[in-house]
């Protein structure tokens, strides 16, 4: 039932890393840009709060398919944004991660906008006091107890964007969803194990995630 | 006490220029809540000030305006001698001259005592870690909390966090203390500790603003009580003369509300 995964024709464990690959960099590119994002949001500058919450929307609100091919079609094909990726693999992506960070970074945003209303307001009035600016209030302060506040919220958004990662397929990227369109397509008398085979690699990777960052979360809690 | 300069002089040495601490018809509103009104208030240098009052009267926020944690609606306000900035660099600057001690001590939850009374030394005054961590020590030893220098604030009881609160703004070396009800949070034994340590800031010479309603500390420590209600300071005296002889009916109200049990 599963003989298709000798065929060498199916590099099950080659998709599934460009799978890892494309989840990594989008996770850190969208903790970055969320934390970014979440200090345009709380700054005591009217522009970039607006910025933040117009961004915020449009794009938390917006379908991930539609950004990536965007991404791909916009971007890269139109205005010919390479990235710096040599190859129209490379380039693709490049583009993938960058649709990502965009989309997965309004998630991490509100998340660590939520984790900062956990800080009392006395945290940021004593740092203010000491005479720190609002950049080292922020940074010192105020995001490393909100960072350990939203550690499990942020779990579900790394394994929502693992899953979402997915979505690349629409603009060829090889990870493990475009392999696993070539096997329906191929292999349709053993359609079930095809999908069994995905189904385990996905909870391979995302099952640990949850698990590892459900427990960091409880030893990183700050006691109060 | 020796590494730990603090300003020295009493209310006698005040420079012809007026005091260290002026606020000049200093207005705010809280919506329609008119929470200061026209306040003028001059603090020498070395003086131990007290503000009492009923509670809404306006004395935290007064507190608060000083270094700008609430900001005034008119009004000025200067600190040796410089008008307090709106925003940006320039107002951290001036508040790392201010030292400020919360009711509910605020110190940095994710940092250890130590972390949270070197943390403004470093990336305030730039000064060495080595060197911060020194003075750090120095001063939990001197509020009695050094042997705790390791533990997270979460692990110390009221009192002790408070004194960690102090030793923290002392690392400043703050030009003016503030202290915002600071023994109000604390269990009735823990407050003669608190109290102990800003007794004997007040003998070494510290400029403090103090607002609390611990009429024994307003007794031995203030060099000036000042009455605050409804906004207003109704009045300003020595110890002696506001507890023994208040002028305002306000003064007599509150005073006979608080002494008689």
């Amino acid at each position: 039932m599963f003989d298709f995964l000798h065929n060498p024709q199916y590099d099950v464990l080659g998709a599934f890393w460009t799978t890892v690959q494309l989840a990594l960099w989008s996770a850190a590119g969208s903790l970055v840009w969320g934390t970014v994002l979440a200090g345009m949001r709380v700054s005591p500058v009217p522009l970039m709060r607006a910025f933040g919450t117009a961004y915020v929307n449009v794009v938390r609100n917006t379908p991930l398919t539609l950004l990536i091919i965007a991404c791909s079609l916009g971007l890269g094909q139109t205005l010919g944004v390479t990235l710096g990726g040599g190859t129209f693999d490379q380039t693709g992506f490049r583009l993938a991660v960058l649709g990502f960070a965009a989309y997965t970074g309004t998630f991490v945003c509100e998340a660590l906008r939520s984790g900062i209303n956990t800080v009392p307001p006395g945290q940021a009035e004593a740092a203010r006091a000491l005479g720190l600016s609002f950049f080292q209030v922020l940074t010192l302060v105020v995001l490393p107890q909100a960072f350990r506040a939203v550690i499990a919220p942020l779990a579900n958004v790394l394994i929502a964007l693992t899953k979402n990662t997915t979505v690349a397929s629409a603009i060829g990227v090889a990870e493990a969803s475009l392999l696993m369109k070539e096997m329906i397509e191929n292999e349709a008398d053993a359609l079930f194990a095809v999908f069994a085979v995905f189904a385990f690699g996905f909870t391979v990777l995302t099952l640990p995630t949850g698990l590892l960052l459900g427990w960091t979360a409880k030893r990183m809690a700050v006691k109060r | 006490m020796s590494a730990v300069a603090i300003t020295r002089g009493g209310p006698g040495s005040l420079p012809a220029t007026g005091g260290l601490v002026e606020l000049s018809g200093v207005n705010k509103h809280f919506g329609a809540l008119h929470v200061l009104q026209d306040v003028n208030l001059s603090i020498a240098r070395g003086e131990v000030v007290v503000v009492i009052g009923p509670s809404g009267s306006g004395k935290s926020t007064l507190c608060r305006t000083i270094n700008r944690l609430e900001t005034v609606d008119s009004g000025t306000i200067t600190i040796d001698g410089r008008e307090l900035p709106s925003e940006g660099r320039a107002l951290a600057r001036l508040r790392s001259d201010v030292g400020m001690v919360f009711q509910s001590f605020n110190l940095f939850a994710h940092k250890t005592v130590l972390e949270n009374v070197v943390l403004g030394q470093v990336k305030v005054r730039r000064t060495d870690k080595a060197t911060a961590e020194r003075k750090a020590r120095d001063l939990l030893d001197r509020v009695g909390v050094g042997s705790q220098a390791d533990k997270y604030p979460a692990q110390l009881s009221g009192g002790q966090q408070q004194r960690v609160a102090i030793a923290r703004a002392l690392a400043m070396d703050p030009k003016v203390m503030l202290f915002d009800e600071p023994t109000s949070a604390l269990d009735p034994e823990m407050i003669n500790e608190v109290l102990e340590v800003m007794q004997q800031l007040a003998r070494e010479g510290m400029t403090m603003v103090v607002v609390t309603h611990e009429m024994g500390f307003a007794r031995s420590a203030a060099d000036r009580v000042v009455f605050m209600a409804d906004g207003r300071i109704v009045e300003e005296a020595t110890p002696e003369e506001f507890f023994g002889n208040p002028r305002s009916d306000r003064a007599k109200d509150f005073l006979s509300k608080i002494l008689k049990h």
